[in-house]
């Protein structure tokens, strides 16, 4: 089990610059095991070159992107073209990068829900299908770091709630950390722990709700998203103890928060690791 | 029937087809044809240096080959060139470059019908030691390499993130065409080496579901096409190189066809039975 608090990526005043121009600059955060981090930002902004940055698929031209040494990496890119010509069963794509059992892939797209496509060729599945398919495939060998580049793109309404679930339910089996590029801010906020939110630098980050009260954030997506995420607007009255026991508003201290207890309140540089075993009962 | 040359030439060629089949099927796969074309028409230019330094051609001809294809890595990485225009550059001014090099050795009276499109009576059993020594060592490097030059085939970048190295492997492979390359030129003739790697891949792919079998029904195709190609070329006294090239293109034509489309059925009922 790898130490908690050490950052599985951790990327310091990292910047790409290509033809002159500089994609991001000045990126700075990371992801520690059993953590979600979602970039969000507009088109362009950068989302996927930092996911890149943070995978060693792009080296930082300024700035260092460290990676912890040996951790297993899983990764779902936001696109992929399978050429025709390649004859590519589900089965086969899982274990593209790794060796898995049979026990392992069914177990993959069981959870995915996608058990009845293991036979069938990727190139004939649906946009939802094949996002499945490359989750089941990034989650089958139980990385330490996972990178999601919007997962749930092609996915329809009920199967995206459903994989998000699926996502935070894998980031407290596997204990990893992750990494997780959307487009869709509300559905997202609810099991993330920290959200960056970029536009070629980190304009703000922070927990979901100090994101979303920032001028930052409603200078960047305008005053109409705020109301959209008044939803999951929420008071912090009780705090996550690093030893796992909780700190309720009046001062009190249990083994771990209830249900009705309202939100979590998270730190927002997470110096402290999040132990909590009931953190999704609150956020659904 | 079987003269001592022929039954040299099937064993050459039944060798280079094998290799050949599964170094097609990433050919295909990588949209890389025009490449593998680029790399047999500067083979033309390792034969000429072949006998302008008087050494092996077979190992002038890969020297040739791998230097093209880092050349082309280089230029792709800084270029200001698309690729196609660059391949089309290094292909005809290799070519180009071998034709006069040859002509400019006024000496020297080669046939060089047999360079471009193969020459049968020429194989000698030290060629085909040299098929079976080349091929055997082509098929185990690339029997290490398959796993991640596959992934990386599908996805660079997902190769790349979850721990494999693109570069590397890329480079391998290029190195294990300029060898093929090398092999099987005196069995089709540089012009047409790449018709040997991709119509049997081609082929293969309506009756595959998997990368590895598709590989394997190629190396079938292939050795089809050479044995029925020899034939021909015996028979109809045509030169064995075109004679390959035809068979292999018989038989990709049957695989289009109806014929083969109820083979397929059938054996995906068959499977679906199994399930």
């Amino acid at each position: 089990m790898p130490d908690a608090r050490e950052p599985l990526i951790c990327l310091k005043n990292a910047g790409l610059e290509k033809a002159g121009r500089w994609l991001v600059r000045g990126i700075e955060f990371s992801v520690r095991p059993r953590e979600i981090v979602t970039l969000i930002g507009p088109n362009g902004s950068g989302k996927s070159t930092t996911a890149k940055l943070a995978l060693g698929i792009h080296r930082p031209s300024e700035g260092e992107a460290q990676r912890k040494n040996g951790i297993k990496i899983g990764y779902v890119p936001q696109k992929i073209a399978i050429d025709w010509t390649l004859p590519l069963s589900v089965e086969r794509f899982m274990q593209l990068t790794q060796s898995l059992s049979p026990a392992q892939i069914s177990a993959a797209l069981e959870a995915t829900g996608i058990a009845h496509l293991a036979k069938a060729e990727v190139r004939n599945l649906s946009g939802g299908e094949f996002q499945r398919a490359m989750l089941a495939r990034a989650m089958a060998a139980k990385p330490d770091f996972l990178v999601l580049d919007e997962p749930v793109q092609g996915v329809d309404f009920a199967g995206e709630i459903a994989l998000y679930e699926l996502i935070g339910k894998i980031r407290d089996e596997l204990e990893c950390g992750i990494l997780l590029i959307s487009h869709d801010l509300h559905v997202v906020m609810a099991a993330t722990d920290q959200v960056i939110c970029l536009n070629g630098h980190v304009c703000c980050k922070g927990t979901p709700d100090a994101v979303v009260e920032s001028a930052e954030y409603r200078r960047l997506f305008g005053d109409r998203a705020a109301p959209a995420l008044a939803i999951y607007q929420h008071q912090h009255d009780h705090t996550h103890l690093p030893d796992g026991t909780v700190r309720h508003a009046d001062g009190s201290v249990t083994d771990h928060c209830h249900p009705d207890d309202g939100h979590h309140h998270h730190e927002i540089d997470h110096s402290e690791p999040v132990t909590n075993a009931n953190r999704k009962n609150d956020h659904v | 029937m079987f003269d001592d040359f022929f039954t040299r030439a099937i064993i050459a060629g039944v060798g280079v087809a094998i290799v050949a089949a599964p170094l097609g099927c990433l050919v295909i796969w990588r949209r890389l044809a025009y490449f593998g074309d680029t790399l047999s028409h500067a083979a033309l230019l390792g034969v000429a240096l072949a006998f302008l330094l008087q050494v092996n051609i077979t190992l002038a001809v890969f020297v040739v080959c791998a230097l093209v294809a880092l050349a082309l890595v280089g230029l792709q990485r800084h270029a200001t060139l698309s690729s196609d225009s660059l391949l089309g550059l290094l292909a005809h001014s290799s070519l180009a470059l071998g034709l006069v090099v040859l002509a400019s050795m006024t000496w020297l009276r080669i046939d060089l019908m047999g360079f471009l499109f193969g020459d049968i009576l020429s194989v000698s059993i030290v060629d085909i030691g040299i098929i079976y020594l080349g091929g055997a060592a082509v098929l185990v490097v690339l029997a290490v390499i398959w796993k991640p030059l596959f992934a990386a085939t599908v996805n660079r970048e997902l190769a790349e993130a979850e721990g494999q190295n693109p570069d590397r492997t890329n480079l391998i492979f290029m190195l294990l065409m300029a060898v093929v390359i090398a092999i099987s030129m005196k069995i089709v003739g540089v012009l047409l080496i790449t018709a040997l790697l991709i119509i049997p891949a081609a082929t293969a792919r309506r009756f595959s579901t998997g990368p590895e079998q598709m590989a394997v029904i190629a190396a079938i195709v292939g050795v089809a096409a050479v044995v029925s190609g020899l034939f021909g070329s015996l028979k109809w006294d045509t030169p064995s190189g075109p004679s390959i090239v035809v068979a292999a293109l018989a038989l990709f034509l049957v695989s289009l066809s109806p014929v083969a489309g109820i083979i397929i059925n059938l054996s995906k009922r068959s499977l679906g039975e199994k399930l």
